[in-house]
């Protein structure tokens, strides 16, 4: 395939590309240039994780000291306190994770990794930025209607989401749907970008096997989330329905099933974890690699578990129902499944140790987060296992233990793989170094501060403690637990307050960071072969490719490292191409 | 930026308007998909609805489909036409085809004032719910067609034309994807 495909392949037509863009306007706001939109989602999530943050703060702060006042705030009333777990779920998933994961880093890295001036449809780049950022405004208006905003969790189950009487929320959820179904509208608009580039803009020599594997995690993210979203395109619908038109679809007084709505969500849910957990794995493998100095172990291996587990998301989803009143005998199917889908993880966890052994290891800031990102999630996929096994669900489902499971997933690949993506790869963006010292900082507050809050919830969930609760002081069995909550909420604020050092690292970098160089890592793939940042349409010639992305340490070679653009001696994947 | 849908640097030999086009309808079909799944096992488990559906206006319906059966043909004469570079017949064809899918839209209108008229909302029950839902999400995208190749039937009269001749071929993919979602919905909400 590959020497027919560099045969075919033909020189950009430089000259009726978009040509270099004129305005302020043009260039920083509507801009259709991979980059700057890239820079925009990275901005909004991270934004998006200050208002997400602001929740927690006062979740916990209730759990820990209920009734109390919160300072800076005021007292969280009940009905408040369900917005706010609500919201804050919402925000972190579609609007910090999904952003910050594929919006930012998927945009500015799939044209650089395959050699491509842009993204295959930049107009419609730009527009699915634009729909996300006004699924954000949406949402952030949902705060101010009257009722507030959503509060039926961020799951949004039926019948508590298809009837106001029983959230007391009206317009609030309503605006919440329509928030959701521009998220989901964006992200399709963002799959068709990543897929068409990845597939048809690689540079000559870039065969599907020499991608970088951030590429491929791209890949499948944007697949699952296509494949999976529309069900619950579907069932936003009907639940929009339900709340206006009269409908019944979810609602038992009219005929209706609110299980119905279980299912429609997560046929959806569960690929959608793996939709945020991937580009963060893609971001830990790239940087594996160069700070060890070896090649990916199992590079092919890795690529088919992540096939693999992307088409058995699909069938897991009724490991969320265990105890939703499905059929029991649908349980063992499901729970089967479930713990199935742990070997492709297994298989990818296992290839990355194996990347890192007998390397010549290097601790900059972005592999600190990388190991962290790694560490942090081999807890959270071993305790999804637990819950897998319908047995053990039963009683753990609903508690304290589910809330750290899920924050031991999507923390490690959602903020960690972030943090790791931010430090590695923001030289690119900016051409600047961040400061080593102050990421430092940032990596061991945040790592020691996480595992604090949350390991702690494992234990009170162990012991019976349910979540999404207003006030744990109500019941006598829970009063014991009480100090834990404590030093949870104690350690989740020292976790917020660590992140002051990122956000004076990336603002005063930004100004008086040291110049990076083009390749400051020493890497390999392609977005290190131009200048940093890259100019417009990235490269000044169309690279040609010569290898595999991660040839580190080859026996014969002056250096350490040897790009994929650079003609040198012919190397494995060589051979595939003849 | 239309050069941009003629990409040069193709490595599937699929323009990459096309490419796009497929993933577009792949994730309508995940939409439709999740509605007609909805619909069959929420009709399984209520045990059948014989008695509202006998409320439905067959012959109607029999009529849409052939209406729109038959626009699919004249999609798949525009887009030959335009093959040919025959200006004149391709243009003919996508008027057609726009007339036909308003056809197909004013006797759906036509069929829901019926149905109104008996007292028969999307509130009357959950069968009516899914209905007018999985009729109405079908109309809109119908609508959305018609528009398409009305714009394209303009287009391709100007010096356009180039534009124009690759995204017939898509709006006909599309039609095709429109039509065959009313093929699944003829028989599950008249005949069964
Ligand atoms: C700053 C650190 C964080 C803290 C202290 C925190 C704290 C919490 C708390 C207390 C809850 C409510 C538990 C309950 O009673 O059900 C919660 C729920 C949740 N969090 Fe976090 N969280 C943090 C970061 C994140 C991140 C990064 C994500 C996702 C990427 C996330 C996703 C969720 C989700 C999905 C829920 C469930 C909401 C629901 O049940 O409706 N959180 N979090
Ligand atoms: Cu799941």
């Amino acid at each position: 395939m590959t020497a027919r495909a560099v045969a075919k392949a033909t020189p950009e037509p430089h000259h009726n590309r978009h040509s270099a863009p004129q305005s302020f306007w043009r260039k920083y706001v509507f801009s259709v240039d991979h980059k700057v939109i890239g820079k925009q989602y990275l901005a909004l999530g991270l934004f998006m994780a200050l208002v997400g943050g602001f929740t927690a703060y006062l979740i916990r702060w209730q759990l820990a000291w209920p009734e109390t006042e919160v300072p800076g705030w005021s007292y969280v009333e009940p009905d408040f306190y369900n917005t706010m777990v609500t919201m804050h779920g919402t925000i972190m998933v579609f609007f910090v994770a999904m952003p910050i994961l594929l919006g930012a880093f998927g945009n500015f890295l799939i044209p650089l990794m395959v050699g491509a001036p842009d993204m295959a449809f930049p107009r419609l780049n730009m527009m699915s930025f634009w729909t996300i950022f006004t699924a954000s405004c949406v949402l952030m208006a949902s705060f101010f209607v009257p009722g507030g905003a959503a509060a039926a969790g961020w799951t949004g189950y039926a019948p508590l989401s298809a009837d106001p009487v029983y959230t007391g929320v009206d317009w609030g959820q309503n605006l919440w749907i329509l928030a959701l179904a521009l998220e989901f509208s964006s992200f399709l608009m963002g799959g068709v970008n990543f897929m068409t580039t990845a597939i048809n803009m690689r540079a000559p020599g870039l065969s599907l096997f020499r991608l970088p594997l951030f590429v491929w995690m791209q890949m499948t993210a944007a697949v699952l989330f296509m494949l999976s979203v529309g069900p619950l395109i579907a069932g936003a619908v009907m639940l929009l329905l339900d709340r206006t038109a009269g409908t019944g679809f979810f609602l038992p007084a009219r005929g209706g099933d609110p299980l119905l709505w279980q299912h429609l969500f997560w046929f959806f849910g569960h690929p959608e974890v793996y939709v945020v957990l991937l580009p963060g794995f893609g971001a830990i493998l790239e940087i594996l690699p160069v700070f060890a100095r070896k090649p990916i172990f199992g590079y092919r291996a890795i690529v088919y578990s992540t096939i693999a587990a992307g088409a058995l998301s699909f069938i897991v989803w009724a490991h969320h129902m265990f105890i939703s009143g499905i059929d029991a005998r649908l349980a063992i199917p499901f729970s089967v499944t479930t713990i199935l889908i742990s070997v492709p993880f297994a298989i990818m966890i296992f290839s990355m140790i194996a990347t890192l052994w007998g390397g010549s290891l290097r601790f900059p800031t972005p592999m600190l987060f990388a190991l962290g990102a790694l560490a942090t999630f081999l807890i959270g996929g071993v305790t999804g296992i637990f819950l897998g096994s319908a047995a053990v669900d039963i009683f753990m489902h609903d508690t304290y233990f589910v809330v750290a499971h899920f924050h031991f997933t999507l923390f490690p690949s959602a903020l960690l793989g972030g943090f790791a993506a931010i430090y590695y790869w923001y030289p690119k963006m900016f051409g600047r170094m961040l400061d080593e010292t102050l990421g430092k900082l940032h990596f061991w507050i945040t790592i020691v501060a996480f595992n604090c809050v949350f390991i702690p919830l494992f234990l009170v969930g162990m012991g019976g403690h349910m979540r999404r609760i207003y006030n744990p002081l109500q019941y006598d069995f829970l009063k014991p637990m009480q100090p834990i909550h404590e030093f949870a909420t104690i350690a989740a604020i020292v976790l917020l307050l660590g992140q002051i050092p990122l956000i004076v690292n990336f603002f005063w970098s930004l100004a008086f960071g040291r110049r990076a160089a083009d390749n400051p890592w020493q890497a390999n793939t392609l977005e290190w072969a131009t200048t940093s940042p890259p100019p417009h349409e990235n490269f000044a010639a169309v690279p040609t490719v010569y290898r595999d992305a991660y040839e580190y340490s080859l026996p014969g070679n002056a250096t350490d490292w040897l790009p994929q653009h650079v003609p040198g001696p012919a190397l494995k994947a060589q051979e595939q191409a003849a | 930026m239309a050069h941009s849908e003629h990409e040069t640097r193709v490595f599937t030999e699929q323009p990459i308007g096309r490419v796009g086009m497929w993933w577009f309808l792949a994730s309508e079909v995940m939409v439709f998909g999740g509605l007609l799944g909805s619909y069959i096992l929420s009709r399984i488990a209520a045990g059948g609805w014989a008695a509202e559906t006998a409320h439905v206006n067959t012959r109607i319906a029999a009529i849409n489909t052939l209406i729109l059966v038959t626009s699919s043909l004249t999609i798949v004469q525009a887009h030959a036409a335009v093959e040919a570079e025959e200006h004149t017949r391709a243009r003919k064809y996508l008027l057609i085809t726009v007339l036909l899918g308003l056809g197909f839209l004013c006797i759906k209108g036509f069929e829901y004032s019926i149905e109104l008229g008996h007292g028969f909302t999307p509130a009357s029950g959950l069968f009516w719910s899914y209905y007018y839902t999985m009729t109405g999400l079908h109309g809109l995208h119908v609508f959305a067609g018609v528009v398409v190749n009305f714009v394209l039937f303009l287009l391709a009269g100007g010096r356009r034309w180039a534009a124009v001749k690759q995204r017939v071929e898509y709006a006909g993919l599309y039609w095709h994807f429109v039509d065959v979602v009313w093929i699944f919905l003829f028989p599950l909400l008249y005949l069964a």
